[in-house]
C-alpha cells in the first residue's frame, strides 16, 4: 500500500515543464519513441490478428495487409474440436485459482499477523518454490501422477499449475495483510464478531486488490502453461489450447490461419485481463518481491 | 474454516478448566495451540510437499533406474544413467550453448529494460495506453509469441521477410537466407531476440516498481546538489535500484534456464542440435531413455539450486520476512 503512494508521491514530485502552455519537444520526443516501443511489443499480436483474417489464397502474399478480410478460420475453427480445448484450459485456469485462493489465503493471512514456530522454515520453503519451474522437474512430475493414475486427467494440471504458482499469491497476499493495522480487526473482534468474522468482515474485503491482483496472475500462468500439460495430457479431447495450437504445427500441413485464429483467441482474453490489473502489477511486484 | 473454529473451540473446551489449571496450560490446549498453525498454513505445505518435493524425490530415484523404452523399471542402473548422459557426443555442446543463452538473453534484458523502465516512468500523454501495449508479451503465452515469430520468418511471405525484402536488407525471398530458423548461424540469434521480447516486460514492471520506491526528494536534492542527470542516475538511482535488479536478474536467470517452448515451437533445437539448450535436451531424451533424461534433469536441477542458494544468500531474504 505504502507503494501505492510512493509512486505517485515520484510523478507529482517531478512535474512536466511547461505545466500549462503546449508540451516542450522533450515530452514530444519522449511520447513518440515510446509510442513506437508500444507498438513494436504488440506487433506479433497485431500480425497474428491479421493473419487470421487472411483469406485462403492470400496467405502466401507478400502484401504487409491482405486486401480481403474473411472471418471464415473462426468459424471452421469450432469443427476441428477446438471447443472442448478451450473448455479444458477454462478448467485448469479456473481450478488451479481456486485452489490457490483456498490454500493461499489462510497460510498469508496466518504468517502475516502470527509468529510461530516454523514460520521461516515455511516461509523459505514458499521462496524455493517459487524459484522452481515445473520444466526442471517435468521427468519427476510425469512419474509421480503416472503412479496416481493421475495421466490425462485435469486434476493434475490444477495440482501442478496451483502448486507452482501458490508462491506468488502467499507473498502477495502476505505482504497486503501485513499491511492492513491489526487495531481494524481487533476492534471488529471487540464488536463480538470472532477472529474468522473480523478475517471476512474486515481483513479480506480491505486485501481485495492484492487478492484479485494474485488471482489474476495464477489465472494467466495456469492458461498459458504448456510444457506440463504437453507432457501430461495425451489425447486430443484432454488437451488444453496451448498443446492443442502446438498440434496445429506438428501437422502436416500447416494450416497457418485456424492456428493464428486459435491462437488470438487464446491470447486476447488473457491480455485483457492483465490490463485490467496493470495498475495493480508495479505494486504488487513492489509487495511480492521487492519490499 | 469450520476446521479452525473447531480447534479454536477444542483449545478451550466448553465448561471450562477449574482455575487452577489454568495457570498452566493442559497438555491437551498446549498440543492445541501446537497444531493451530498446521491448520492455517498446513494445506499449502501438503501442496508443495505433493507437487513440488515429491517430483524431485521421484525424478532423482529414478535418475539411477533403468528404464525401458515402455517406461517400465527394470532394477538400478547406477550412474550409468550420467555416464551415458555425459558420454553423449552432443553434451558439451549443449551445455555450453545454454550458458551462451542465459548470459545473453539475461544481461541484454536487463540493459535494455534499465532503459525501457527509465522511458516509461517519465511523464508524457497516452502513457497509460503505452505500458499497456507493453504488457502484451508478458500476459500472452510465450509459445504463441514464439509461434507468430516462427511465422513473421517463414521464408517467402513471412512478415519481417517481406519487410527486409521492401527495405533492400533482402534480395530473395525464396532464398536460403530468407530462411533464417533454418541455419544455426541466424536461428540461435532469433531465438535470444525472442526470449528477450518476452522477457522485457515482467524486466521492465520490476525496474519501475523499484523506481516507484525510491522518494521524490532524493532527487530533489541531488538537483540542489548541482549532480547531472547521467551522474544522479549512476550515483543514486542504481543503487537503489540494486534489490529489483537482484530479484529481477534472479527471476530471468530461471525463466531462461528453464525455458522451452520458444526453441520448441521455432527450431525443436535443431538444425542437428545447433539450438538444442539443456532443458530442450532433457525433454528430447525423455523420449529416448527416461533414466537418461532424469539424469539431465538431475544435473539441471543443481544448477537451479545452486543459484536459489547464491541468490538467497545475495538477498539477506531473512531480514525481510521478519
Amino acid at each position: 500500500m505504502a507503494t501505492l503512494t510512493a509512486e505517485t508521491h515520484v510523478v507529482t514530485a517531478r512535474p512536466a515543464k511547461n505545466g500549462h502552455g503546449r508540451p516542450g519537444w522533450k515530452t514530444v520526443v519522449l511520447a513518440v519513441s515510446a509510442y513506437v516501443i508500444a507498438f513494436l511489443f504488440i506487433f506479433p499480436y497485431l500480425d497474428m490478428f491479421v493473419t487470421s483474417l487472411r483469406p485462403q489464397d492470400e496467405l502466401q502474399s507478400t502484401s504487409i495487409l491482405p486486401h480481403h478480410y474473411s472471418w471464415s478460420s473462426y468459424s471452421t475453427l469450432w469443427k476441428t474440436g477446438l471447443g472442448t480445448n478451450l473448455k479444458i484450459t477454462l478448467m485448469v485456469a479456473g481450478g488451479a485459482t481456486v485452489l490457490v485462493l483456498l490454500v493461499a489465503t489462510p497460510a498469508a493471512y496466518f504468517t502475516a499477523r502470527r509468529k510461530f514456530r516454523g514460520r521461516l522454515a515455511f516461509l523459505l520453503l514458499v521462496l524455493i518454490t517459487q524459484m522452481f519451474q515445473p520444466t526442471a522437474m517435468l521427468v519427476g512430475i510425469y512419474r509421480e501422477f503416472l503412479n496416481f493414475h493421475l495421466l490425462n486427467s485435469v486434476w493434475a494440471l490444477i495440482l501442478v499449475n496451483a502448486g507452482f504458482n501458490m508462491a506468488f499469491a502467499i507473498w502477495i497476499l502476505n505482504a497486503y495483510f501485513s499491511s492492513i493495522p491489526r487495531e481494524l480487526e481487533e476492534a471488529a473482534m471487540v464488536e463480538g464478531t470472532g477472529r474468522l468474522g473480523a478475517l471476512f468482515r474486515v481483513t479480506l474485503p480491505l486485501a481485495a486488490p492484492g487478492v484479485v491482483t494474485a488471482l489474476v496472475f495464477t489465472f494467466i500462468a495456469a492458461w498459458n502453461e504448456f510444457i506440463v500439460a504437453l507432457t501430461l495430457m495425451q489425447t486430443p479431447d484432454k488437451q488444453p489450447l496451448t498443446v492443442a495450437i502446438n498440434g496445429f504445427i506438428g501437422a502436416y500441413n500447416i494450416e497457418w490461419q485456424h492456428l493464428f485464429a486459435a491462437s488470438v483467441i487464446a491470447t486476447i482474453p488473457v491480455i485483457v485481463l492483465f490490463a485490467l490489473i496493470e495498475r495493480k502489477v508495479v505494486s504488487g511486484l513492489t509487495a511480492g518481491s521487492i519490499k | 474454516m469450520s476446521n479452525a473454529a473447531a480447534a479454536q473451540s477444542a483449545a478451550g473446551p466448553a465448561g471450562g478448566p477449574p482455575p487452577t489449571a489454568r495457570r498452566k496450560p493442559s497438555p491437551g490446549r498446549r498440543l492445541a495451540r501446537a497444531l493451530t498453525p498446521l491448520l492455517w498454513i498446513g494445506p499449502a505445505v501438503g501442496l508443495i510437499v505433493f507437487v513440488v518435493l515429491w517430483p524431485v524425490v521421484v525424478m532423482i530415484q529414478t535418475s539411477f533406474q533403468k528404464v525401458s523404452s515402455y517406461g517400465e523399471i527394470k532394477g538400478s542402473n547406477g550412474w550409468k544413467n550420467f555416464t551415458n548422459l555425459f558420454d553423449e557426443l552432443a553434451f558439451r555442446g549443449v551445455v555450453e550453448r545454454t550458458i551462451v543463452w542465459v548470459v545473453a538473453v539475461v544481461v541484454l534484458t536487463m540493459l535494455i529494460s534499465l532503459a525501457l523502465a527509465q522511458l516509461f516512468n517519465q511523464r508524457f500523454p497516452g502513457r497509460k495506453v503505452a505500458r499497456w501495449a507493453l504488457i502484451a508479451p508478458w500476459a500472452a503465452s510465450v509459445l504463441m509469441t514464439a509461434i507468430v515469430f516462427k511465422w513473421m520468418l517463414h521464408t517467402g511471405y513471412g512478415l519481417i521477410n517481406v519487410l527486409l525484402h521492401d527495405v533492400g536488407l533482402l534480395d530473395d525471398l525464396n532464398s536460403i537466407a530468407a530462411d533464417p530458423l533454418g541455419k544455426s548461424s541466424t536461428a540461435m540469434p532469433w531465438l535470444i531476440f525472442v526470449a528477450i521480447f518476452v522477457s522485457l516486460p515482467f524486466t521492465t514492471y520490476t525496474i519501475l516498481a523499484g523506481l516507484s520506491t525510491i522518494p521524490g526528494e532524493v532527487y530533489e536534492a541531488a538537483r540542489v546538489d548541482g549532480s547531472g542527470k547521467w551522474h544522479t542516475y549512476r550515483t543514486i538511482t542504481l543503487p537503489l535500484l540494486r534489490p529489483a535488479l537482484t530479484v529481477a536478474t534472479l527471476i530471468n536467470v530461471m525463466n531462461v534456464f528453464n525455458s522451452f517452448p520458444i526453441i520448441w515451437a521455432m527450431t525443436h533445437g535443431q538444425p542437428g542440435y545447433t539450438t538444442t539448450t539443456t532443458t530442450v535436451f532433457m525433454y528430447i531424451l525423455k523420449g529416448k531413455d527416461l533414466g537418461e533424461s532424469a539424469a539431465m534433469s538431475v544435473v539441471n536441477f543443481a544448477l537451479v539450486v545452486i543459484i536459489v542458494g547464491l541468490f538467497l544468500k545475495l538477498s539477506r531474504w531473512k531480514a525481510e520476512v521478519d
